[in-house]
């Protein structure tokens, strides 16, 4: 009998067909997307248009540690070193389109959302202009409030519409309701196997090593569309319930779970292992981020209106009392100990909240954390003495707490 | 003559004094002052409530107290703004709008509640994609919702007729402007850029009616000059703004004359003209609808390149200065996209990082200096 493959085997298959099938299509005159990681990505797998996410592509390179032949090619460009370093990976890779990591076809379309950031209008307006394609643009305004304004998520929705034509133009093809219900239903699930896997966190010891976490965005990203998606996250799920049963926690090596934190931030790529193993020699394991609810994009009303909601709902789109709420939320429901805030070179948006964060997440529940400066794939900002002696400073504080505690 | 030196010496004394300056403007038109960040915010709603708009473009605090909000790598007119906010510059403005143009104003949006509790910032929710069908409504609805917290502060709603008379006091403040940048490109050797730079500034701490009216007599006076020229090159300058007063005061040692600026807080402010039709509001919308090679809204054929390129082709000019304030993402993207288009026109281009604290301007003055004298051997 044929072993069952573990979820990780299936993922690593996944991305491997991800960018081969993105390879076909190019190949054979299929037009190629590519795409922000949290778009409206329904609409084009109801087209069943090959997608690619920049986001995650530069990741990849960032982990290969091969990120600073694409930045030094941006840079040649005029290209700054304050840029997003995704950002400039993109382009550099634009320029060269080869990689040692993964490979991305050139695209013949771009779909960006500007939900997780603005910075991803000004980088995906300046690929477009580079290969002289057109942009499907998904404006999501901030709000700068609790709630969500409705008339931002009638905005949201009248492009979605408009979006939808624009693909239509682009495949020659008529957009097909009915499979869009289809697509809604599974991306829906897809996240919510999503959620339920990362919440199986909230058990101590966590089944899951945090790291890993970070494994499993990448196709959140990629598959949230498709059943083989859905699929993947519920076998996920099912291997970390099968711990939770067995007692088992983070480590299969008999390492102990002795510190729950919270990561905030992208992970640092080009030093993912580094800053796993100083962690892990702590027994410190990150249980949980603001990733898992991002990602996890769900819509009761499976209409345009209703996905304008979701995608327009972003905590990064409304204002600093509903942040701080999540955070909070997060350091009661995972019983965490501490929280690692990555200062990411990189990301303004998320790095200039985190010092206020922090500091809630002290006076409201004693949940002390450490900040670090680092970058998401740019090798040059990140220095291993000062991650060390900060995740040292923070068992400290959390073994004080534990000790007050006792 | 008399009159023009009069007007520019006023008019420049006031943009290089703000806080002396606001201070005279509230005390003669006995309004309070309403602050607004950049870029972009509905001033004419502001004015129209009976406020005096005053513009907030940082400043040169000693940074003390942003360091426990922001982290170092954010530009430096929003750390300045939050350091004077902070420590209390601000607090007797009657109110304050923040729009969220870049991820770093939406940060400094979210910590304002926290880090200067007595002053409640209205949020201006600004608009990207400005081709969807969608796009009018939107911003009519962002006025509306603006309308509605200016009312509120101000205790009475804001009418419709004042905010017609307002939008059409801007309008003949922008025409006017757009009068000046051309005046002043007539007569560099007397609008030199530190002046051009304060008198367009004055502009935001002074009462639109009181400054347009002056502006208007400066444009008379200058236009009764003859024209004049400098020694040095005629430029461009493209950039979020060119600051501080001493490095501007590099291109006027060096005769360069500003033929024309893409400054966000210089011309970018007033370049569009307001459709014909509509009411004030449609007006007020369109405009920022219309407002095209502008970094800080998303364009999907991206022209300022081909702007730039037409700005230095009708005005004569030899070059494209570039200033470029440190850690501004949108400014910094633009940049690689329109230097190529430049470079492949042929038109040299002098790239400037500057921050609006500078301990000192030296480190430019040869660049400045030299890029003079490359432009004149070529």
């Amino acid at each position: 009998m044929e072993e069952k493959k573990s979820s990780k085997q299936i993922l690593n298959e996944l991305l491997a067909k991800h960018y081969a099938d993105a390879k076909n299509a190019k190949e054979e005159g299929k037009p190629v997307v590519w795409s922000t990681s949290i778009a409206p990505q329904e609409l084009l797998e109801t087209m069943d248009v090959a997608v690619v996410y920049p986001e995650n592509h530069a990741a990849a390179i960032g982990a290969r540690k091969d990120a600073s032949q694409f930045i030094a090619s941006a840079e040649s460009e005029g290209y700054s070193y304050d840029i997003c370093s995704y950002a400039r990976v993109n382009d550099g890779y634009a320029n060269i389109l080869y990689s040692e990591a993964e490979n991305m076809p050139k695209p013949d379309m771009l779909f960006c959302c500007s939900n997780i950031c603005m910075t991803v209008i000004k980088w995906y307006e300046n690929i477009a202009k580079k290969f002289d394609i057109p942009v499907i643009f998904f404006d999501t305004p901030y709000s700068g409030s609790y709630q969500v304004d409705p008339s931002n998520v009638k905005f949201v929705e009248a492009q979605l519409e408009e979006a939808v034509t624009m693909l239509e133009g682009l495949t020659g093809r008529k957009f097909d309701y009915d499979r869009l219900k289809e697509v809604m239903q599974i991306s829906n699930e897809t996240a919510s196997w999503w959620k339920k896997a990362t919440d199986l966190a909230k058990n101590k010891p966590s089944p899951m090593n945090g790291f890993d976490m970070f494994n499993y965005m990448a196709p959140i990203v990629c598959f949230r569309g498709k059943e083989s998606g859905r699929e993947l996250f519920k076998i996920w799920y099912e291997e970390l319930q099968e711990r939770v049963e067995k007692g088992l926690g983070p480590w299969n090596d008999g390492t102990e779970e002795k510190y729950r934190v919270l990561w905030d931030g992208i992970a640092c790529w080009p030093y993912l292992g580094v800053t796993y193993k100083v962690l892990k020699k702590h027994g410190i394991n990150v249980v949980t981020s603001m990733y898992p609810e991002s990602f996890a994009l769900l819509y009761e009303q499976h209409t345009l209106a209703g996905m304008a909601e979701a995608y327009d709902s972003l905590y990064v789109l409304r204002n600093v009392d509903y942040a701080i709420d999540k955070y909070l939320n997060l350091s009661r429901d995972f019983q965490l100990d501490g929280g690692i805030f990555h200062s990411n070179r990189s990301c303004k948006g998320m790095a200039f909240k985190q010092f206020e964060i922090q500091r809630q997440m002290e006076s409201q529940l004693g949940v002390p954390s450490v900040i670090f400066d680092g970058d998401q794939t740019d090798p040059s900002v990140f220095s291993e003495a000062q991650y060390e002696t900060r995740v040292q400073a923070l068992v400290e504080m959390m073994e004080a707490r534990k000790g007050a505690r006792r | 003559m008399s009159q023009a030196i009069e007007l520019i010496r006023e008019l420049s004394d006031a943009g290089a004094s703000p806080k002396a300056t606001i201070a005279k403007s509230m005390k003669e038109t006995g309004k309070e002052a309403f602050g607004c960040f950049p870029i972009y915010v509905p001033e004419e709603i502001i004015y129209a409530a009976g406020y005096l708009p005053v513009g907030l473009w940082g400043g040169h605090p000693d940074i003390k107290r942003v360091d426990r909000y922001i982290q170092s790598f954010c530009c430096s007119i929003m750390r300045s703004n939050m350091e004077m906010g902070i420590r209390g510059d601000y607090d007797f403005l009657a109110g304050l709008v923040i729009p969220t143009y870049c991820d770093s104003m939406k940060a400094i949006l979210a910590n304002w509640w926290v880090a200067v509790p007595n002053a409640k910032p209205i949020p201006f929710s600004v608009i990207q994609n400005r081709a969807s069908k969608g796009s009018l409504d939107f911003v009519l609805a962002q006025l509306a919702t603006f309308r509605k917290a200016v009312g509120e502060l101000r205790g009475e709603p804001v009418s419709d007729q004042a905010i017609e008379d307002a939008f059409a006091l801007y309008e003949d403040y922008r025409a006017a402007m757009r009068a000046f940048t051309k005046a002043a490109a007539r007569v560099p050797a007397t609008i030199t850029p530190t002046l051009r730079h304060l008198i367009i500034k004055a502009a935001y701490y002074i009462d639109k009616k009181v400054y347009t009216e002056k502006i208007k007599a400066l444009n008379e006076a200058l236009a009764a000059m003859p024209e004049e020229r400098t020694e040095g090159p005629k430029v461009i300058v493209t950039g979020l703004l060119a600051e501080p007063e001493s490095f501007l005061d590099l291109f006027t040692e060096n005769g360069y004359a500003f033929m024309g600026d893409d400054l966000a807080q210089e011309s970018r402010q007033f370049r569009t003209e307001a459709r014909k039709e509509g009411t004030a509001l449609e007006r007020m919308a369109y405009r920022v609808l219309d407002q095209r090679g502008d970094t800080f809204y998303y364009e999907d054929d991206k022209s300022r390149g081909t702007m730039l390129k037409n700005m230095v082709k009708e005005t004569g000019s030899d070059a494209v200065v570039v200033c470029m304030y440190k850690f501004c993402d949108p400014e910094e993207f633009d940049y690689p996209v329109y230097k190529k288009e430049l470079d492949e026109a042929g038109i040299p281009i002098l790239y400037l990082e500057i921050e609006q604290k500078m301990d000192s301007v030296e480190s430019l003055r040869t660049r400045i200096q030299s890029f003079a004298e490359m432009l004149s051997l070529s």
